[in-house]
């Protein structure tokens, strides 16, 4: 496998990045940069991370990073969390107020500790913590119940003061999301299949309405309402298939859709494959919206939902 | 009637759905199945997630229908976590109906 860190890389362009990932010859990691300047999203990190662990330490060739900016890489743990060595020598200052480095979380209580340490860390007031808590939770809860990736979720978060954003990517290499949502739907391609994980109330887990004792198909909606009423970035990708959702720049009233589709987007189902599931978003602190508005959009388009499919599943009469 | 405290099992963020699980099947299932009522109290408790309550309660209203919240009684709950509670009870029946 073949991976490069370019010289910019947040949610908005990080397409070309995605084009370049090269997942032939998984047993080799070759991991190259941009010479002058690395200036990336946590998710970028994640996902070099979440790959460079399905190979063994020996396999993974890091060149030379000449970037000023390469300090961030051994700062965020990358080369400490795949047990290579790097000749980049930092000092280390206390992370607080600047960013979570690479975590590996494997089960339900590696998260509610990481959710209560990650917190003073990021120095948030607690209405801008309680998205931030509430997306990471939903995210990484995701990957324990349906990925079955060995190595669990890859997290890593940090804040870019100069836009007040908390930026936020969680990767891992589990099965994907068409093979989880085809437990019980039926997604032919991988686009259709994040189309109906972003759907709510729909999980992979039945095709009963209401979802099972445990899971009700609601995480990743959240997730992306949450984007959305804020106005951030938010992306998903799985296999050869990205869906972006786009800043809303509208000056309407804010208005939430149960189809992922008909928000503003980008979508790409021509991309290098990946063998699990990769989600970055962007929670922008100023335009933290109040979380209690979020839940009055939420609660009435997932009543409206539910009551439009099981209209779609009535009988009709026949008239002859 | 019984009363349970979350905060000692969740903390303040509650959004582990084992511990949610373990509460309604070996706390509040063994009530009601008895004829107890039961008061879930989330006092400390600042904030959760529609998965941990959908965990809590979901298969309580499958398994006995919309009536079981005559039985159930939510304490201490703050804004923002009556709307989410008020979410998955909606979903729910809204779901069984």
């Amino acid at each position: 496998m073949k991976i490069y860190i370019p010289n910019s890389a947040f949610l908005g362009n990080i397409d070309p990045f995605l084009k370049s990932f090269d997942s032939s010859n998984p047993d080799k990691l070759d991991i190259t940069a941009n010479k002058n300047w690395i200036s990336i999203h946590p998710i970028v990190l994640s996902m070099v991370a979440a790959v460079g662990l399905t190979v063994d330490p020996s396999g993974i060739k890091c060149e030379k990073l000449e970037a000023t900016s390469k300090h961030y890489l051994e700062r965020m743990g990358l080369f400490k969390l795949l047990g290579i060595k790097s000749d980049i020598e930092i000092t280390i200052h206390e992370p607080a107020g600047r960013f979570i480095p690479l975590t590996t979380i494997i089960d339900s209580r590696g998260l509610s500790s990481f959710i209560t340490d990650m917190i003073p860390l990021l120095h948030l007031q607690p209405d801008q913590a309680e998205p931030i808590k509430y997306v990471i939770s939903e995210l990484v809860r995701n990957v324990i119940e349906h990925a079955q990736s060995e190595k669990g979720a890859i997290v890593c978060a940090q804040y870019y003061k100069k836009s007040h954003t908390i930026r936020i990517g969680i990767a891992d290499t589990g099965i994907g999301i068409k093979k989880s949502i085809n437990v019980s739907h039926n997604a032919p391609t991988n686009l259709d299949a994040i189309k109906l994980a972003l759907t709510p109330g729909i999980t992979g887990a039945t095709r009963r309405e209401g979802g099972t004792e445990f899971n009700a198909g609601a995480g990743l909606f959240f997730t992306k309402s949450i984007a959305k009423v804020n106005r951030d970035f938010f992306m998903i990708y799985s296999g050869n298939a990205m869906y972006k959702l786009l800043k809303d720049k509208s000056k309407r009233g804010m208005k939430l859709n149960a189809d992922p589709f008909k928000d503003r987007h980008s979508e790409n189902d021509n991309l290098p494959g990946w063998k699990g599931t990769v989600v970055g978003v962007d929670i922008s602190l100023d335009e933290t919206k109040d979380f209690s508005i979020l839940l009055d959009l939420v609660r009435d388009l997932y009543i409206k939902t539910i009551k439009e499919r099981k209209k779609i599943r009535f009988k009709r009469p026949r008239f002859i | 009637m019984i009363e349970i405290k979350l905060f000692p099992a969740t903390g303040s963020f509650a959004e582990n759905k084992d511990v949610a699980r373990d509460i309604r099947v070996n706390t509040i299932i063994p009530a009601l199945d008895r004829g107890v009522q039961a008061t879930i109290d989330f006092k400390n408790v600042d904030s959760t997630t529609q998965s941990f309550i959908h965990a809590l309660i979901s298969d309580l209203i499958r398994k006995y229908g919309g009536e079981v919240l005559d039985k159930i009684y939510f304490k201490n709950c703050n804004e923002t976590i009556q709307k989410i509670i008020t979410i998955v009870v909606d979903y729910m029946q809204e779901s069984e109906s």
